[in-house]
């Protein structure tokens, strides 16, 4: 017997383990707790329960008590509390955790149980393994190796149904391979909030589709793929494109906007074949938005910078840093900083600010929010901009008051960390009045005007943190090399700034010593979920995002407080 | 010795010269004046009255009525709703239909009667899809009971008000199922519910507390009321009290509808002497005694039961009295009162292969084990029948079946396994004569499909 819990958490027995769980903890999620797998397709912790694919069936029992006083009835045999097992097998997916309440998953019943409901789902299944993009990530060939019976009794003709589905531009529905768990109707109905997906038809003919005249178009469609259990929705930009048991699996940050949403980014052999969501419950949950899915295409975009350029011609790196430093000695300097870069660029440009005593400028990037996981900042990274101390306020709209100085002739050499700067601004009589020094990734109206470009990496391309709008300090990992001609942002800042520092490590070392707000941390003890900041020296600040999953807008909150 | 004559308390002017469905000829044969009288009286004394009664559901499931009402939430605050389940769709049953078409105003008392007892203020009928004509009876005797103030706002004179709303269904049998019934009530696909936590009584219609009552049901609420629960309980035999309808259809010569006091009339005296026997030159073979979904029963077997003193009684299938409990004894249960006959005419594989089309082609679809195992038992009857059969074909269905019963969400589970566990386990001798037959009549030349 393990300690008497405490008042929130009840004890229940799973296969003679006892774990104390919260209550209501439903029986799938505590014996994961004791390391007991119980089986399912239909369940997904983040949707309304249905109960339908019957894979999760357990015994469950109650400690018998003598109905008239309540007392515990014994089990002579044992010498323990008698338990009262109900014969029907029940759902684990909906059965909740009550106090004492006893589990069995490993009895003759349930085996059967499991070998039966295998055995169903496969009879009408067409075991494309070979060409279907599920296989390997797919429970229907995890749970038949674990729990089926490993042959087939069926010599029946199968039902026939569509094969290629086109749901909407980036969803392909596969009805012959799709086991009707409703998942992806149930996360389209309450999470996307786009109740596009149904059931027509009935019984074994039961068929997914879109309700006439409409699309899976949303901007969280791929979702669906996610967590469709087999291989009935795929991805359109995926689809027969790389099995994934040859990809790597990287943790990122979709940057898209200040949300922060975790991703896993898929890889190959230097070459990216998707990103995925990656579960953080405090964020993202298990979600991410289809817009972010796509942008590792500026990988291998035809605008990427590959070659280092001094006054528009080819030049070792070597050459073009020498050129940048003496445009930085010669004073009148501004830096124009990104709230796309990592925390740790972010640190270093200003500390070339600091270097020059240039003025520091950053960008703001405000769009449309859509209350789940994209918010209406479209920096994923404004907030580290503070924390870092680059900026003290949220950046204006335009870069009205660098605009001014160039136009007094005060400004004569701009420094720019990413940023185009005549999307943010400048025209291009002003662009041709001052040097600039250009670091970034993608060719632009900036980088044809630079006198140096230094082109750098893109967030798959190199490791660093970004804070979210929650303040969450979250990090990201290198999934491919960057492309040859590339140099990592840090280096050149770090050469630029005079600052010795020039890789993740050294530089957090000089984040903790100079950032108070970052102290006590460091890269690598930052955990996967994030950390989340002390962002009460920023609270008067008015921050432009809305509602959104997880997050609530601090005005919001001191209202309802 | 003669066969019992029927107790008529529900068809009690049913059939009746000179009896129609109007409002007029229902009023002139005392209708609602148990309306009246219950108005009068306390709703918890009536709840009392019918708990008393030991009235059992006359659906299929048989749980008592008293107790149903017992288990609502009134607690809760949300308005309560009784749903009258008027979906009869189980193949052998045709008794609520009946009700309907040539008596709506005594379903509409009980229905009032029990609105009142049980605080309810919305009323739906949930009429099967398949029954347009009753429909439109159901509809116009509300209005009939609306305009003479037995139905809607203020009924009688009193503050109390009660609306009746005529639902018709799309034809799915599993809109029968409560839940899958109160689904299809809010617009949605009739998908039953899981239970826990989506228990009518508690989360019924639109989450609110709801009762779901059989159209039959509801009518001997209101003879309850009129008699007293005592009095009613007095009907039958224990624990299995009032008259219930029985459906006899099939190879009888006089099929039709009879109602009895429940256990009072045995198997033998129904199909024997009430429906006049086999047909000429017939002997019965096999009887479902509860609607198509109930276990069937084999002519000649025998059943021996525990008596309460521990002694023990030996039954054959003409013996069993039609009630519930010795039917669920002896295996299979009274279910919607059913009977569907079948005599030696009738090949078992065959009539197993019609049985099992119906309930692939009404398996909603929603949990895999009704779903998949449905089909796959029809497409297996179906290729013993059209094609070959094969002598381990009847092992296979039994345990198909065998993955269904019990892992499913609702009841349905049962309805479509137990026919193939029953017909497999009492005329496997049939299914394998089957094979054989079918075997030697391969025409030469052709492959075995294993």
């Amino acid at each position: 017997m393990i300690a008497p819990p405490k008042p929130d958490l009840v004890t229940v027995n799973i296969d003679g383990k006892e774990i104390a769980v919260p209550k209501g903890t439903n029986a799938i999620e505590a014996a994961r707790l004791v390391g007991v797998d119980v089986p399912y397709y239909c369940y997904h912790p983040k949707l309304t329960i249905v109960g339908n694919c019957r894979m999760c069936l357990i015994e469950i029992g109650m400690p018998a008590v003598d109905p008239a006083t309540k007392a515990p009835i014994m089990d002579p045999a044992t010498g323990k509390q008698k338990i009262n097992w109900i014969p029907r097998p029940q759902i684990g997916c909906a059965t909740n955790a009550s106090p004492g309440l006893h589990i069995r998953t490993q009895t003759p019943q349930i085996k059967d149980c499991r070998e039966g409901v295998m055995e169903f789902l496969l009879v009408n299944h067409p075991l494309d393994c070979p060409i279907c993009d599920q296989a390997g990530e797919c429970k229907l060939q995890e749970q038949s190796t674990g729990y089926g019976r490993g042959y087939s009794r069926y010599i029946e003709q199968k039902n026939v149904k569509p094969k290629r589905t086109q749901l909407g531009p980036r969803v392909m529905l596969d009805d012959e391979r799709c086991i009707l768990c409703s998942r992806c109707i149930r996360f389209s109905k309450e999470i996307a909030k786009d109740d596009v997906l149904g059931f027509i038809d009935r019984g074994s003919y039961s068929t997914l589709t879109c309700y006439p005249g409409k699309k899976l178009e949303n901007n969280y469609s791929l979702n669906t793929v996610d967590i469709c259990p087999v291989g009935a929705l795929t991805s359109t930009d995926f689809r027969f494109k790389m099995r994934v048991w040859f990809l790597k699996q990287t943790n990122s940050i979709d940057t898209e906007s200040s949300v922060g949403a975790n991703t896993v980014v898929w890889s190959r052999e230097g070459q990216i074949y998707r990103i995925t969501p990656r579960q953080n419950d405090g964020v993202n949950d298990t979600w991410m938005a289809d817009s972010g899915r796509e942008l590792y295409k500026q990988v291998k975009a035809d605008t990427r910078l590959v070659s280092t350029t001094l006054d528009g011609r080819a030049a070792p790196l070597d050459a073009a840093l020498k050129a940048a430093a003496d445009l930085l000695a010669a004073g009148s300097v501004a830096v124009v900083g990104s709230g796309r870069s990592s925390v740790e660029e972010q640190f270093l440009t200003k500390k070339l600010a600091a270097a020059l005593k240039a003025p520091a400028y950053l960008v703001s990037r405000v769009g449309e929010g859509d209350q789940l996981l994209i918010s209406a900042d479209k920096n994923p990274n404004i907030r580290g901009a503070l924390v870092t101390g680059l900026i003290a306020t949220l950046p204006a709209a335009k870069l009205a008051e660098l605009a001014a100085h160039i136009d007094a002739g005060r400004i004569k050499t701009v420094v720019s960390v990413g940023e185009d700067l005549a999307v943010a601004g400048l025209t291009a009589a002003q662009l041709a009045k001052v040097a600039v020094v250009y670091l970034g990734t993608h060719a632009n109206a900036t980088s044809a005007a630079a006198r140096v470009v230094i082109p750098t990496l893109t967030v798959f391309e190199k490791g660093g943190t970004f804070v979210n709008q929650q303040f969450r300090l979250q990090k990201f990992a290198k999934a491919v090399p960057g492309p040859a001609g590339a140099t990592d942002d840090l280096a050149v800042l770090a050469k630029l700034a005079k600052v010795a520092a020039t890789d993740l490590a050294s530089v957090w070392t000089l984040l903790a010593a100079e950032v108070p707000a970052l102290g006590t941390m460091s890269f690598a003890n930052i955990p996967d979920t994030g950390l989340l900041l002390d962002a009460t020296p920023f609270a008067g600040l008015p921050f432009v995002e809305g509602e959104s999953l997880h997050y609530q807008p601090a005005a919001k909150v001191a209202a309802t407080a | 010795m003669p066969a019992p004559a029927q107790r008529r308390i529900i068809f009690k002017h049913i059939g009746a010269p000179g009896y129609t469905n109007d409002l007029a000829c229902y009023v002139q044969h005392g209708g609602y004046e148990m309306l009246r009288k219950a108005i009068t009286m306390q709703p918890a004394a009536i709840i009392d009255e019918v708990k008393k009664s030991g009235l059992r559901g006359r659906g299929g499931a048989g749980f008592p009525c008293g107790v149903k009402w017992g288990l609502v939430d009134r607690k809760s605050g949300k308005p309560i709703y009784l749903v009258v389940n008027a979906d009869e769709s189980e193949p052998g049953t045709f008794k609520d239909r009946y009700i309907m078409h040539d008596d709506p105003h005594q379903l509409i008392e009980g229905i009032m009667i029990s609105a009142w007892a049980n605080n309810v203020k919305q009323a739906y009928i949930y009429i099967r899809g398949e029954m347009p004509h009753g429909a439109r009876i159901l509809e116009k005797a509300i209005a009939d009971a609306r305009a003479a103030n037995f139905v809607g706002p203020k009924i009688l004179g009193t503050d109390y008000g009660c609306e009746i709303y005529v639902h018709r269904g799309a034809g799915a049998y599993i809109c029968g199922e409560e839940t899958g019934l109160i689904e299809s009530l809010e617009g949605k696909r009739p998908y039953p519910r899981i239970k826990p936590p989506y228990f009518p009584a508690v989360l019924g219609l639109y989450q609110c507390p709801t009762i779901v009552n059989n159209v039959e049901t509801l009518c001997h609420v209101k003879h309850i009321v009129e008699m007293g629960g005592d009095n009613y309980a007095k009907i039958g035999t224990p624990n299995n009290t009032g008259t219930r309808i029985l459906c006899v259809s099939g190879h009888v010569q006089k099929p039709g509808y009879f109602e009895y006091e429940v256990g009072k009339i045995t198997m033998g005296e129904l199909l024997n002497e009430v429906c006049g026997g086999p047909l000429p030159g017939r002997t019965f073979k096999a009887v479902i005694p509860g609607g198509s979904s109930a276990k069937v029963l084999r002519f000649g077997e025998t059943f021996t039961l525990k008596n309460k003193d521990g002694s023990s009684r030996t039954l054959t299938v003409e013996d069993i009295p039609m009630d519930f409990d010795t039917l669920a004894a002896c295996g299979t249960m009274g279910g919607s009162g059913g009977v569907i006959v079948m005599d030696d005419s009738v090949n078992m594989v065959e009539a197993l292969a019609n049985i099992n089309a119906f309930y692939a082609h009404e398996s909603c679809g929603q949990c895999t084990p009704c779903r998949e195992g449905s089909l796959w038992m029809k497409k297996i009857t179906n290729r013993m029948v059209h094609e070959n059969a094969r002598a381990e074909d009847g092992q296979l269905l039994k345990s198909v079946a065998d993955q269904i019963a019990g892992r499913t969400i609702c009841a349905f589970g049962e309805a479509c396994s137990w026919p193939t566990q029953s017909f497999v386990a009492k005329f496997g001798d049939e299914f394998k004569g089957y094979a054989d037959a079918k075997k030697t009549a391969k025409p030469a030349g052709a492959l075995d499909l294993v």
